[in-house]
């Protein structure tokens, strides 16, 4: 399991469930480790601030089975840089980002997406 | 607006040199605040692992830059990471500093905000990132498993990845702007010695080329200027790295490599203005002299406050 203060997803139930039952949504899939802390970091703080409240964050631990619903996404296809960070709105993807992520890339991407 | 936020000591940075200088001054009782314009730890949460750091073995990267952080905060240090800066005056007795979470004034300021990799800075480079083109072996190497690769660069991380991207990587080739390397003898013997690495040496980096993901590199010989593509869906680029002391050019003396130049003491010749860390020019670059640079600037900046 990830060691961020964020919801986790354990598994496809989780998750899907996650995606159907709000809005917004904003799922980074990582590993514990570089270029993923900084974004997971810039969610939490996104989170406490409220500043999107209407936004619902969560991670997901690239190595578990659920995490193939977001490995093989086409929205992914290309990707060569973990993390994986992925934005559903009503269960759609509007967005998807590879790799390190500043606060403030991820703040333009939520006010691009969900504003 | 809100009042300015007043404090012993403003450290810009919380990497380990950072951390280490505000662990130094809030244990000895002054009030500090570290701003971060990233993420508190530094680049130790960039690295997987960290095998030389005494005391800790074997300690994942970003585990070791948690505890410092802790270690900060439990003697009283504040942090306020992911701020943006907008403005800085370094020079006056009373420094401050004004960023999106208020305005932070000290006589003291401690510049500790490390570098970033280099870049080439070329066509392709930033449209094909994380789409075939990455900074790091460890986090990336197993996208490219039985993949045709390239790894720019000709120092020791560019060596040392390029034998480690091996591992996943059906062919790694590395591609180097001299006709020889600027590496430790040993690095460069485990590279030539693997028969999955290849060598284009003397070649100019011209572009990236792709349409959704990365194809080939284009590159030139520097002797003829023959210009060829070669084709790859993976790059490393390990081309050194870059001080992040733009901030403060017109307040402190640049080295030929924009490191800030200070003295032992960590004094960079602005007074209350110190120091630390991998943004001062310097030979070594480690977790270890970062702390170093830490202590030995809290110290003269906690000499500067009781004088
Ligand atoms: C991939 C990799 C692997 C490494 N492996 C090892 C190893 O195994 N062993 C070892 O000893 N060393 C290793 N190093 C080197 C080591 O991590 C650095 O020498 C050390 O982290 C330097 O510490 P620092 O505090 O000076 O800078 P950094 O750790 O770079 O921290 C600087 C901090 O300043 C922040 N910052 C940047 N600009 C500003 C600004 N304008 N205002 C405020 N804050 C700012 C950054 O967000 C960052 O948090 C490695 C480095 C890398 C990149």
């Amino acid at each position: 399991m990830l060691r961020t203060n964020l919801k986790h997803l354990n598994s496809d139930e989780e998750l899907q469930s996650f995606i159907k039952e709000n809005e917004n949504v904003m799922i980074c899939c990582g590993r514990m480790g570089p270029m993923c802390i900084p974004v997971y970091g810039a969610m939490e703080q996104l989170e406490k601030n409220e500043e999107y409240s209407a936004v619902k964050f969560a991670d997901l631990d690239f190595d578990v089975p659920a995490a193939n619903f977001i490995r093989l996404h086409p929205a992914c296809r290309m990707f060569t840089g973990l993390p994986f960070t992925i934005y559903f709105k009503n269960g759609e993807v509007t967005k998807a980002t590879s790799s390190i992520q500043t606060k403030k890339q991820v703040s333009g991407v939520l006010d691009e997406v969900f504003k | 607006m809100s009042e300015a936020k007043r404090f012993d000591a403003i450290i810009l940075g919380a990497g380990p040199a950072g951390l280490s200088a505000g662990i130094y001054l809030s244990r000895a009782k002054k009030s500090v605040v570290i701003l971060d314009t990233g993420i508190a730890g530094g680049a130790p949460i960039l690295t997987t692992e960290i095998a030389n750091y005494p005391g800790v073995k074997d300690a994942l990267g970003y585990e070791l830059a948690f505890i410092m952080k802790d270690q900060a905060t439990t003697f009283g240090c504040e942090i306020v990471d992911n701020v943006e800066i907008s403005s800085l005056s370094l020079k006056d007795e009373q420094k401050e500093v004004v960023t999106d979470e208020g305005t932070f004034v000290a006589p003291v300021v401690i510049i500790a905000t490390g570098g970033v990799p280099r870049t080439l800075n070329i066509s392709g480079e930033k449209e094909f990132n994380s789409r075939g083109i990455s900074y790091c072996a460890t986090c990336d190497g197993d996208f490219f498993t039985g993949k045709d690769i390239v790894v720019v660069g000709g120092g020791n991380s560019a060596l040392e990845e390029a034998v480690a991207l091996t591992a996943y990587a059906s062919s790694v080739t590395i591609l180097h702007e001299f006709d020889h390397f600027q590496a430790f003898k040993s690095a460069i013997v485990d590279a030539e010695k693997n028969e999955k690495i290849q060598f284009i040496m003397d070649c100019k980096i011209e572009s990236f080329e792709g349409d959704e993901s990365l194809k080939g590199v284009k590159i030139s010989d520097n002797k003829t200027g023959q210009s060829r593509v070669v084709p790859v869906t993976g790059a490393f680029i390990f081309i050194g790295y870059l001080p992040n002391s733009a901030l403060f050019k017109d307040v402190v003396t640049l080295s030929e490599r924009e490191e800030i130049v200070a003295d032992e003491a960590m004094n960079t010749g602005v007074s209350g203005l110190f120091v630390a860390g991998d943004v001062r020019q310097k030979r070594y670059r480690q977790v270890t002299t970062a702390v170093a640079d830490g202590t030995i600037a809290a110290l003269s900046a906690l000499e500067f406050i009781e004088r």
